[in-house]
Formats: C-alpha cells, sequence, structure tokens
C-alpha cells in the first residue's frame, strides 16, 4: 500500500514538472491596488484565451510595485503615478510606462440641510484643505451655489491617512488649482496635510464624512458609483461644474492626448475641454524596455496588444473609464519599443 | 530510568551516561531555543538600524523633537507620533487599571467559585478577539458617543476644572486621543483582569484567614493583605497591558483621527507610531521616507525597551517594601 501510494506521488510530481516545462510563461507582476480589480480580470480573461501564460500581480501598491521592479523581482510592475525623473535614473534599465485605465476622485461631503449636488470652485476646494476656508457658507462656496442656503458651520476637512494613488491624484489637482498649495505642501501619494482628519482608505473617509457634521473628503469615483455615495461637482478648466463620470474621465484623457510626451508619464489633471472631468489620472504599467527572456518578452507584448483593444470592452462594466482612441494608437506604436 | 550498562556507584559520570540520561541533552536544547530568542530580538534591532541609517545620518538627534512629517520637502521628526503613542497608552491605562484590578478583586475574592470561572472564561475570549473588531467597535459605537454624549458631558464638567481642564476643550469630532484611549482600554483590560484573577487565587488562605482572625473586615482584608501580596504579579499584568497599548495599530489608526501634530486636548486628533507605519509604508517610495518610517520603528522599539526596564525597576524596588518574602 505505502509503495504504490509512492509511486503515485511520484508520477504526479513528474507530471506537475512535466506539464510546467511545456511551454508555461509565468510572469509575475505587482503594484498599484486601485486598477487591481481591472488586472485581475484581464489577467485571467487572457489565461482563458492563451492557457499556457499565466500572469501572477499581487496588489501590494504602487511604492512597492516600483521597488520590486527596480530590485528586478517582478517582471513588470504597475503604478498610480508615474515615476519620477529620481526613480528612474535609480533603474539599471530604462523603463517604459503604459497607460492601462483612468480613475477619477470626487469630493463628497455632509451639510446638513443639503441634499442636491454642490458646485465647487477649483479655488474652493483649494482653500479648504489648505484651511484658509473655514465656514460652509464661505463666499467662495456661496458664489458657485447661488440658490442653496448653506449653513454657517466649520468645515472638518477629511483626507486619506494611508499612501494612496487617490490621494496623489488629489493633490495632483490642488497643486494646478492652487500656487499656494503647490510651494506649501505639494502633490504624492502621501503630503503633510495642513488641515483635516485621515481616515485609511476610501472606507475610512467615507465612514468619517458620513459620520462626522459639515464634513468634506474625496473618494475614487469607482468606490463612490458602486457604493452610491453622493458627490458634489467640480469646476473644470474650461469653467464647467461636471460631476464626474466615465465619459467626462476619457474626454480629460482625450483632451490631454495632443500635448501628451512620448513617455505617457502625464498628468492629466485639469485638462483642456468642456467635458473634460478636471480631477482624472491614467494609472500605468511599468515594462522594462529590454527582456531577455524572449518568451516572457512576446508574452507581454502580446499582452500589451490585447489589453488595448479586447481588454479596454472590461473596463465599463467593473467602472473603469476606457482609454480614447488617439492614447490607444500612441500606446500600440509605443509596444514596438519593448525589445 | 533503564540502564543497560551498570551504574559507578558513587563518583561523576562519564560523558556517555550524561548523555544517555538525557540530562545535557535537554541542557544543550533548552539553552539553544533561549540563546535563540535572543538571537532573533538582536537581528531584528540590528536590521531596524542598519535600514534607518539613511534618516539616523540626516537628521540625528533631531528626529526625537522636530514636529513635521513632510513626504514631499523630507522633513521627518518622531515628536508628534511619540507623543501620540505615550498619550494613548498612558490614558488607556488610567481608564484599564482601576477598572481591572477592581474586577479581578471581585472575581476572585468576591463572586462565588463557578460564576468567576464562566465570566473568566469570557473575558479570555475577549482577549482573543482581533484588534480590527475592536476598531469596528470604536468606529461605530465609541466615536459616535464621543462625539455626542461623553465628549460635552467631559467639556462641561471636567473641562472647567482649574489645572486638568486644559485636556478636555476643544473642538470635539469623535475621533481623538480619548477615543482611541477608550478603545485601548477595552482591548487591554482582559488581560489585566485575567492575569490579575490568576495571580490573586494564588494567594494563601492562610493570609486571608490571618487578616479576619485579627478582626479585619472582609474589604481591609483584600485590600490591606491579599493584593499587596499579589502586588508584583498585578504589576506584571499592567505592564504586559502596557506593552499591547503601545503596540496596537488596526484598533488605533480607525479612531484616532490620524493628524500628525501635538495638542493639549484629548478630543484633538493625533497619530501614534504603529499606525503611521501601517498607513504608510506600503506606498513609500523614496528610500530617506522608507529609512524614516524604519527609524520609527526603532523607536518605537526603544520606547517599549525603556518602559520595560521601569517596570523592572519598579517591581524589584516594591519587592523590597513589602508582599510575598524573597
Amino acid at each position: 500500500m505505502r509503495k504504490s501510494l509512492l509511486v503515485a506521488f511520484l508520477i504526479l510530481g513528474l507530471a506537475a514538472t512535466a506539464g510546467a516545462q511545456s511551454g508555461t510563461v509565468l510572469l509575475n507582476a505587482a503594484g498599484a491596488t486601485f486598477p487591481y480589480p481591472i488586472y485581475s480580470k484581464w489577467f485571467d480573461v487572457y489565461h482563458t484565451a492563451h492557457p499556457n501564460v499565466q500572469i501572477n500581480y499581487q496588489s501590494i501598491g504602487s511604492g512597492g510595485g516600483i521597488r520590486q521592479l527596480l530590485a528586478g523581482t517582478v517582471d513588470f510592475g504597475a503604478s498610480d503615478g508615474p515615476m519620477s525623473d529620481e526613480q528612474l535614473g535609480q533603474a539599471k534599465f530604462k523603463i517604459l510606462h503604459f497607460p492601462t485605465v483612468l480613475g477619477a476622485v470626487v469630493p463628497t461631503y455632509n451639510v446638513a440641510g443639503i441634499t442636491g449636488d454642490l458646485n465647487f470652485t477649483q479655488k474652493a476646494l483649494a482653500g479648504i484643505y489648505l484651511g484658509t476656508i473655514t465656514k460652509w457658507n464661505d463666499p467662495e462656496i456661496a458664489k458657485a451655489n447661488p440658490g442653496v442656503s448653506l449653513p454657517n458651520a466649520d468645515i472638518v476637512v477629511v483626507h486619506r491617512s494611508d499612501g494612496s494613488g487617490t490621494s496623489y491624484i488629489w493633490t495632483d489637482f490642488l497643486s494646478k488649482a492652487s500656487a499656494d498649495w503647490k510651494s506649501k505642501v505639494g502633490n504624492g501619494t502621501s503630503v503633510n496635510w495642513p488641515v483635516g482628519l485621515g481616515g485609511k482608505g476610501n472606507e475610512g473617509v467615507t465612514g468619517l464624512v458620513k459620520q462626522t457634521p459639515g464634513s468634506i473628503g474625496y473618494v475614487e469615483l469607482i468606490y463612490a458609483l458602486s457604493n452610491n455615495i453622493p458627490y458634489g461637482k467640480v469646476q473644470n478648466a474650461a469653467g464647467k461644474f461636471l460631476k464626474a463620470d466615465l465619459a467626462g474621465v476619457t474626454a480629460a484623457a482625450a483632451g490631454a492626448a495632443k500635448d501628451m510626451p512620448e513617455d505617457f508619464r502625464v498628468s492629466i489633471t485639469n485638462a483642456p475641454g468642456a467635458t473634460a472631468y478636471p480631477i482624472s489620472s491614467f494609472t500605468w504599467l511599468l515594462i522594462p524596455a529590454q527582456i531577455s527572456d524572449a518568451t516572457k518578452r512576446d508574452a507581454i507584448k502580446d499582452f500589451l496588444k490585447w489589453m488595448l483593444a479586447d481588454g479596454q470592452g472590461f473596463n465599463e462594466s467593473l467602472s473603469y473609464a476606457k482609454l480614447p482612441k488617439p492614447v490607444i494608437e500612441k500606446e500600440k506604436k509605443a509596444i514596438s519599443l519593448v525589445q | 530510568m533503564d540502564h543497560a550498562a551498570p551504574r559507578h556507584a558513587g563518583g561523576p559520570r562519564s560523558f556517555v551516561e550524561r548523555l544517555r540520561d538525557g540530562d545535557e541533552i535537554a541542557h544543550v536544547v533548552t539553552l539553544t531555543f533561549a540563546a535563540l530568542i535572543l538571537l532573533i530580538t538582536s537581528m531584528l534591532v540590528y536590521e531596524l538600524w542598519v535600514n534607518s541609517h539613511l534618516s539616523r545620518a540626516q537628521f540625528g538627534w533631531n528626529f526625537f523633537w522636530t514636529q513635521t512629517w513632510d513626504p514631499i520637502f523630507e522633513h521627518y521628526g518622531a515628536a508628534p507620533f511619540i507623543y501620540g503613542t505615550l498619550v494613548t497608552s498612558i490614558v488607556s491605562l488610567i481608564i484599564a487599571v482601576p477598572l481591572g484590578l477592581a474586577a479581578a478583586v471581585y472575581l476572585a475574592e468576591l463572586a462565588p467559585r463557578n460564576l468567576s470561572d464562566s465570566i473568566a472564561f469570557l473575558i479570555d475570549l475577549l482577549a482573543a478577539v482581533p484588534s480590527v473588531i475592536y476598531g469596528l467597535l470604536g468606529i461605530f459605537v465609541v466615536v459616535p458617543a464621543v462625539r455626542t454624549t461623553i465628549g460635552p458631558i467631559l467639556i462641561n464638567t471636567v473641562g472647567n476644572v482649574p489645572v486638568i481642564g486644559r485636556f478636555f476643550k476643544g473642538p470635539n469630532y469623535g475621533v481623538g486621543f480619548l477615543t482611541a484611549s477608550i478603545v485601548l482600554a477595552i482591548m487591554i483590560v482582559p488581560f489585566i483582569i485575567s492575569v490579575s484573577r490568576e495571580v490573586l487565587l494564588t494567594v494563601p488562605r492562610e493570609q486571608r484567614e490571618a487578616a479576619l482572625g485579627l478582626g479585619a473586615t472582609r474589604w481591609e482584608a483584600t485590600w490591606k493583605v491579599v493584593v499587596p501580596w499579589a502586588r508584583t504579579g498585578i504589576m506584571g499584568s499592567i505592564f504586559l497591558a502596557l506593552a499591547r497599548a503601545l503596540g496596537e495599530t488596526m484598533a488605533v489608526t480607525m479612531v484616532i483621527g490620524n493628524d500628525p501634530k501635538i495638542r493639549e486636548s484629548l478630543f484633538a486628533s493625533g497619530y501614534t507610531i504603529a499606525a503611521v507605519i501601517a498607513n504608510e509604508f506600503t506606498e513609500a517610495t523614496g528610500d530617506l521616507y522608507l529609512s524614516a518610517l524604519i527609524e520609527l520603528g526603532l523607536v518605537l522599539f526603544l520606547m517599549t525597551f525603556i518602559l520595560n526596564g521601569l517596570a523592572r525597576i519598579l517591581i524589584v524596588a516594591t519587592e523590597r517594601g513589602g508582599g510575598r518574602p524573597t
């Protein structure tokens, strides 16, 4: 009995290793948490279509993804914010950025007596987060909302306590909205917030805003849509007050596509265009320009082509915005840079 | 014990005989495990030390009293976090120790034995609840309670008392030092109760009976004879609870407001070392940023070490004063 069991295990073991050697490509990737749902879906669908390619993605955060890529422990990385020149300089090899989906950030608030959508000018949001605008009935907020009676209540500011791509997009927008913010605070996944309480994750911010009367916070558009959280309108570069939706986000990318740099490392907040939602951003895959293993290189290039074509079809069902056509065309050409 | 070979009558046993007896092996094995713990701790400190060298080189001793934490302009300082960690731990002890000790005394001395055993079992279960659950309890129960009920009551009563009133003034949003301390107190009370109760139960009956025999009331016998006898064990339980409070991460970050500022009011929001490391570590991209977070970890280790050292000294000092004869 024991001997036959041993033989059975040996055969299973051999079969497993044999299977592994027969042309399966295993790719390891790590990085951003924001696009994790769509990436899981893509890698799963791609694997069903190409059973010999297995992509394993760990959502450890953009910072972790960049570090693992620089250390060479993953085949490619993912990040919500583009790598800085300094980080690219630290890499031993050239790294290419490929935008995959678009995300947006919306302001959510809890003000007594207000049930409709509030309009926020860029100066209002910057002032609130800098701590210079402290009451809800401040003229900067009131003038954008004629006919709405705002209470004379204190504004309680809520931000993210954990480092996150959402904060990156929000602070990037505020840096463009206010020179004061840019010089005093700057933009990044974690900043030195002048005022406010920190909540952990979108859930933390939503929880604090729901519980604290007179509060304002920011959350990802997808989170707001899937959890039916009310959010306000933001004024874009063209002066229009827009409520965020997937079309507005894609329009922002399209607006920025004309002046997009070749390496796609661009911020699309405050993009030009009447329908462009101002607080939008890409999220990127970070691919090494030189991949020595031919099977891995071909698998990655093929995946990128698939992602730009069929992959984009899955975005809307998970509430991610699609990449606009001009950007897709540019990226298709850039795939040939991976060698 | 069976031995195939005959033993030498009297005289020293040979190495082979000692080996066969198992004493040497037991000695070596237990020594190895004890040394292993020390080795792991030293490796931990070594790693913390080495990986924080960038931050130590840049900031030096100023790291301890700089109040800014700015990842963009790369100014890092531990002061707000040290303050937050100390305040939440101390206030949680102030709440938990009287509560825990009183409960332990009741369970050990005054309650009928079966009631005492079943309640003790339930309290041990409380100690095993994951801290995230306490965090949720904090968000959904304690935060609204502090914002709407406890806060206003304290502001109106204690807030007007001359010296300690300053700690109970200012805006109250529900999250802050006080809420975090309350949640921590709920988490550490089971440790105090369970260990103190065990220790109180080991006090010999003769001590109680002698006190009662000399005319003490039930309360006097408990408070003046039984509790001092168990003093070392009770203090040990308090320092165990303190250790947990210092390192508690998830429950605290959910209810403290995560704002790295030093403020007097207990209703103000703050930040602790464990909370900031948990929040910012995964997304920390720069080398100096990472190094600063690791240096914070080293600071926390140092704080725990110092507080435990003080605990030891306190125990030794009071042992000389009374309690169990040494």
